[in-house]
């Protein structure tokens, strides 16, 4: 059955217009599974829900809910009902409610915990014994512990017993704090709400001891957690004696509340307010101040103005701040409309602020051997929250008057220092300069001034001041900066370390957003500042987070990499960063900006120095322990700098640039393939590629690189690289290990090789060689290699190979190398050559004729079927069917995969309708004979 | 055998000439035998006289014998059963007294207690012991007509305001103003006022209200008077900031306080004291008769 076989010419050209689909716009349907569905309002149509419309629900969010929540909201006619009268309330009152924006207080609790806190002991003092059967706080030793319960439990028989509990640390007090509320709760649960007050208010008592003053914001953060618990507890048990028959719904009003109930909340408030102690009185009549909406209408805006001024009984100005702050905290939550109260509360600790320097306060530091500094940074957490209360979308005048109320009163630093830091940083750079003028007139009282500075620059790092205004504000503060630039600061405590590098942190923003465009010696004058102050005692080493925000400043602004690393401090910065993995990740984020914005190639010797060092630092810290992940992440980052450096034609630099790379990011492969890649663009065979481990790495890089050869014209590199190629292909193991699994290498081969095949149509042959060397060199190699059993990956190639073949033999060649002469032009269509070509065809398809008989013997005919419709498909598309043979051997294809009905209907049709429809074309009339003699078997 | 007799009442309080309204609770596990349930009302003042009165007024030791308001007793049941379960039986008793005699408000005092109470009895067979309960109930007297015109009271304490003083030299200078925003209360309501520390040499530890009853017990042939502190509501702790008026703020607190009453045979009043504790432990302290009412 040996035929001759010939390709039919082609035009390509016309083939490509005649094949270039239409364009058809993708239309994006609205439904996508993915789409969160919505669901539709269940006043309009109940339990209605629409695919994915958005939601024409007015109150509920339209956040993806869950179908069965949706369900339950459709289908609960109560709800239904509650839900229609309370919407139209609701979304009045929606407007003015806390919105997400505010900073919430539960935000704050972890931060003054972590930062107040003290190493001296503590004690409670609570009169009365209750408590049995407490289990031992952790911590304490043995002995005296033993001995300690006894004692207590001595105690505990007599009621009303005074009970104090020495020697705390500071975490034994939190855990004797958070044993209280557990008390406090099981009080309650068990109906003993007697007790439960009586806990409350001697906890709330321990808020007016002001011994080991340094943890009074803690421990005011761990009391009112039992109190906010009391008003909760108060508050839901009010609230269910109410919901009988049905729950009283969330605006509900006094009408709504049953006699009982009222009954109930003024015997609470009665026994309230005959607490004796003023502190304890005040604390607990706020925390259950929510329960006044059971009594009036107008409970909560008359008790707020009332308790906010008997505040002004608390003698202590530490004690009264923090009791206003947990007044506007509750106040906020209960009725956050009322902002009169919020803002007499400032103004009072305004008023009482003298205090601070009063002699009861200064005996008491003495006595506690406390710092002025120190003590005022204690206030900062309260008047902070009382002032991001009061702030907290709070029209401009009223800030106005706020402040010109801080400058009549005293104009105290520490105020000024929580305006700056509560109000908006629009609101505070608009008014830079008489900020700048408050600073400088104000009574310092022992909070130094640079921390003014720097909550200044946090609000002109966010936003920028009036632009005239700008270098006033930038001299004034540098002014400043350098008096405080002597060496007698002292670090006293830890917070002073922070608000201290703070504030250089701040300094270098204030300073970086003015000078952002170009003015780098300023900026480099800084970091020379901050290096000289951070380098003594390794400062720095608490510091990293500022120092990592001062980066992350300067990379916003310096986007020109050739300045940034011009700053001859810049570098010297970064070796602050002596932890590892900090100095990792500001490398990381240094290399992100700049693989972000360098957008055009270079080829800096200051930026690829410093680059350099720097993906030396990240390459260096990956290790055995190192995660895929991570090792992947990184490679990506050093990639993408080298891909960003070229020295244009100067290869020898760039040679030896790779080189330099290569030495040293020996550890992550994917960065030497890239390098790889980038040699080949300067042209240099390069030795790298054996000592890649990845075989298939090797092939198409070796594949590339012959690419890249032939394309410089370099014919012998490329025929180098393609045999060294065709050479180790017997190497490639039959499996592979890919994402962790072990996978056939198969259809990874396949591939290679079909990439390969199309680049040999360009590769002119070897003038020592014979015609079609490295076509024959790779088909011995894949008859050679040892394919996987019952595969017919082999087959497979010379069915691909056929096209190669046909394609060789046109006139014109489908694709060219601009400056390289194929084949084509060598032998300019010489019969010889076509005769070459045509002969290897027929041993190819002798080959895969073979192979389709054995095939056919082995019973396996499903895959014969399979084969032979894809040479079926290669002779229709390149074969020349005028030759009676040929059309001849595929009608016998044809047949042959229609014997067995293994082919698909569709395709089949498909193909003969494709078929009829080149027949149309003017030079392939003969393929109508064809056609008729294609029997299209019906399926039975 | 369990029984529970219990009331319920349509109110907390009652106000004189309205209706006690409310239920008899009886739960019992089994159907209960008895010969009959009776409830009485009674309305009491008991007055007692101080121990270091006693001696001096034996005299008039019969004036203190308790003085009935009001009495009524109703039959609720006739001798019978009570199912088993819960058993509600409601009943009403007018506030009204025969003749002349006033129904004063609920008070509880030291020497003088003004008291009402329900008690329901049930008699049952000899074996049986009767059951009683007795239950106290909040009456509060009619509300006065006439407006309450408040009368603001200012006051001024330095070192030479004080009297009952020894060494007048040995005080330390201070000026505390104030006022009260009126000295005839209504019960119902707050009394309130502001303090201010113009300025004190010594630093102040604490400022407190003291609320006190004054009970005086007595006839023709003599009296007794007796001051008591009710609560004590402190306003000011530590040394509160100079020059600004800290409120005086003090709820009256309920049973224990009544419109001021003055009658034949006793009198309750009230009055408040603004206590002033200096740091050396000087106290100063400034009186303010009250007269409570009800509106």
């Amino acid at each position: 059955c040996c035929v001759t076989r010939r390709s039919r010419g082609r035009n390509y050209e016309a083939e490509l217009q005649r094949c270039r689909p239409e364009a058809a716009p993708v239309e994006f349907g609205d439904y996508h599974p993915l789409k969160p569905i919505m669901v539709t309002d269940t006043k309009s149509r109940r339990g209605a829900r629409k695919g994915s419309t958005s939601s024409s629900s007015s109150s509920s969010s339209s956040a993806p809910a869950d179908p069965l929540s949706s369900m339950l909201d459709g289908t609960d006619p109560l709800s239904m009902f509650a839900a229609a009268s309370v919407s139209e309330k609701k979304r009045e009152k929606e407007e003015e409610v806390v919105g997400p924006d505010f900073e919430p207080w539960s935000s704050k609790r972890g931060e003054i915990l972590a930062r107040f806190t003290t190493t001296e002991k503590l004690s409670i003092n609570l009169f009365m014994g209750s408590d049995k059967g407490k289990a031992p706080s952790p911590g304490s030793s043995a002995v005296s512990e033993k001995v300690r319960t006894r004692l207590e439990e001595l105690d505990d028989l007599e009621e009303g017993s005074q009970r104090e509990l020495l020697n705390l640390s500071q975490q034994d007090y939190a855990n004797r704090i958070e044993e209280l509320n557990q008390s406090l709760k099981e009080a309650w649960a068990s109906d003993q709400k007697v007790k439960a007050l009586k806990i409350v208010i001697q906890c709330s008592k321990l808020l007016s001891d002001t011994s080991v003053i340094q943890f009074y914001p803690s421990k005011f953060v761990l009391i009112t957690d039992i109190l906010d618990t009391f008003g909760r507890l108060v508050y839901d048990r009010i609230w269910t004696m109410c919901s009988d028959p049905r729950p009283l719904p969330d605006s509900f009003t006094v009408d709504d509340v049953n006699d009982t109930a009222k009954e109930t909340c003024l015997n609470w408030f009665f026994k309230i307010a005959s607490i004796r102690e003023l502190l304890p009185r005040l604390y607990v009549e706020a925390a259950i101040l929510k329960c006044n909406r059971f009594l009036n209408k107008t409970g909560i805006q008359e008790t707020l103005p009332r308790l906010t001024a008997m505040i002004r009984g608390i003698g202590d100005p530490l004690v009264a701040a923090y009791t206003r702050a947990y007044l506007c905290r509750v106040g906020m939550e209960v009725a956050p409309h009322l902002k009169d109260s919020l803002n007499r509360n400032f103004f009072d600790l305004l008023g009482t602020f003298r205090q601070v320097s009063g002699e009861s306060v200064q005996n008491q530091l003495v006595q506690q051997r406390v710092e002025v500094p120190e003590y005022l940074t204690l206030y900062s957490p309260a008047i902070n929250w009382i002032l991001q209360c009061i702030a907290y979308r709070a029209p401009e005048p009223l800030l106005t008057e706020m402040m010109e109320r801080c400058k009549k009163l005293g104009n105290n630093a520490l105020l000024l220092n929580s305006v700056m830091r509560a109000f908006r940083p629009e609101f505070v750079a608009a008014r830079a300069t008489d900020f700048i003028g408050m600073i400088k007139d104000c009574d310092e009282a022992g909070f130094p001034k640079h921390l003014l500075f720097g909550s200044l620059g946090r609000s002109l790092a966010c936003a920028d001041p009036p632009e005239s205004e700008r270098l006033t504000i930038l001299n004034e503060a540098w002014k400043v900066v350098t008096k405080v630039r002597s060496p007698q600061v002292e670090y006293r405590c830890y917070d002073y370390i922070c608000d201290h590098t703070f504030y250089y942190v701040s300094i270098t923003f204030i300073h970086l957003s003015f000078i952002s465009r170009s003015q780098k010696r300023e900026v480099n004058t800084v970091l020379a500042d901050i290096i000289k102050h951070m380098t003594p005692d390794r400062a720095f080493e608490d510091a990293y987070p500022q120092l990592q925000s001062v980066i992350r400043k300067i990379l916003t602004y310096f986007q020109d990499f050739s300045v940034l690393f011009s700053m001859e401090r810049f570098l010297p910065f970064l070796d602050m960063f002596q932890k590892d993995s900090v100095r990792v990740e500001v490398c990381r984020s240094i290399m992100e900006v700049f693989i972000k914005h360098q957008v055009e190639l270079t080829r800096d010797p200051v930026i690829l120095n410093a680059m350099l060092h720097i993906c030396k630092t990240m390459h260096d810290s990956v290790n055995a322990l190192t995660l895929e992940d991570e090792k992947r992440s990184l490679a990506l980052l050093i990639i993408g700098f080298i891909r960003m450096v070229s020295f244009g034609r100067d290869f020898e630099q760039q040679l030896s640039f790779c080189v330099e790379a290569r030495a040293t990011f020996c550890n992550l492969e994917p960065v030497l393939v890239q390098l790889i890649h980038t040699v080949n663009h300067q042209l240099r065979t390069f030795i790298t590629i054996p000592s890649l481990s990845s075989i298939f790495s090797r092939l198409s890089l070796y594949l590339l690189s012959g690419q890249v050869a032939l394309a410089n014209q370099c014919l012998s590199q490329a025929d180098a690289f393609l045999k060294a190629a065709v050479g180790i292909l017997p190497d490639v193991p039959r499996s592979i290990s890919v994402e962790g699994k072990l996978r056939s290498s198969e259809s990874f081969l396949l591939d290679f090789i079909n990439n390969f095949l199309a680049t040999l149509l360009v590769v002119p042959d070897h003038p020592e060689h014979g015609v079609l060397y490295l076509v024959r060199g790779l088909l011995n190699m894949v008859q050679d290699y040892t394919w996987e059993d019952n595969s017919d990956a082999k087959v497979r190639v010379y069915v691909s190979a056929l096209p190669l073949l046909a394609a060789m033999s046109q006139e014109t060649y489908l694709y060219s190398i601009p400056k390289v002469d194929s084949n084509e032009t060598l032998y300019g269509g010489d019969p010889k050559f076509l005769s070459e070509i045509n002969k290897l065809c027929e041993t190819l398809i002798g080959q895969i004729l073979d192979n389709l008989k054995a095939l056919g013997r082995d019973e396996s005919t499903r895959r014969q079927g399979a084969l032979a419709f894809s040479l079926f498909g290669v002779l229709l598309a390149h074969g020349d069917l005028r030759n009676n043979k040929l059309s001849q051997l595929a009608v016998n294809l044809w047949n042959l995969c229609h014997k067995h009905g293994y082919c698909e209907t569709g395709i089949s049709v498909r193909t003969l309708e494709y078929i009829k429809h080149q027949a149309q074309q003017h030079d392939m009339t003969h393929l109508t004979d064809t056609v008729q003699r294609l029997a299209l078997q019906s399926r039975t | 055998l369990e029984i529970v007799l219990d009331y319920i009442f349509k109110r907390c309080c009652f106000c004189v000439q309205e209706v006690v309204a409310g239920v008899i609770l009886l739960v019992c596990k089994e159907a209960l035998q008895h010969h009959g349930i009776s409830l009485s009302m009674e309305g009491l003042v008991n007055l007692q006289l101080s121990s270091k009165s006693v001696g001096v007024f034996e005299a008039f030791y019969n004036s203190v014998k308790p003085i009935q308001l009001i009495s009524s007793n109703i039959e609720v049941a006739k001798a019978g059963k009570v199912p088993a379960g819960k058993t509600e039986i409601p009943f009403e008793f007018p506030l009204i007294t025969k003749g002349n005699k006033v129904l004063y408000e609920t008070y509880h005092g030291v020497f003088v207690n003004i008291q009402y109470t329900l008690r329901c009895d049930m008699k049952r067979s000899l074996l049986a012991k009767d059951l009683s309960r007795n239950c106290e109930f909040i009456v509060h007297c009619q509300p006065q007509k006439a407006k309450v015109v408040p009368t603001p009271v200012n006051f001024t304490i330095t070192p030479d305001t004080l009297q009952n003083i020894r060494e007048r030299s040995s005080l330390p200078k201070f000026l505390i103003r104030g006022h009260l925003d009126a000295t005839n209360c209504v019960i119902s309501q707050p009394l309130t006022g502001e303090v201010v520390v113009e300025n004190s040499d010594v630093a102040i530890k604490s400022i407190e209200l003291q609320l006190v009853r004054v009970e005086t017990c007595g006839c023709a042939e003599g009296y007794a008077r007796d001051a008591t502190e009710i609560q004590n509501i402190q306003i000011a702790e530590g040394d509160v900031c100079h020059g600004l008026a800290i409120p005086i703020y003090m709820v009256f607190p309920r049973l224990f306080t009544c419109p001021t009453l003055e009658t034949t045979n006793f009198k309750v009043e009230f009055e408040v004291n603004i206590v002033i504790v200096l740091h050396d432990d000087h106290l100063i302290t400034e009186n303010f008769p009250l007269k409570l009412c009800r509106v």
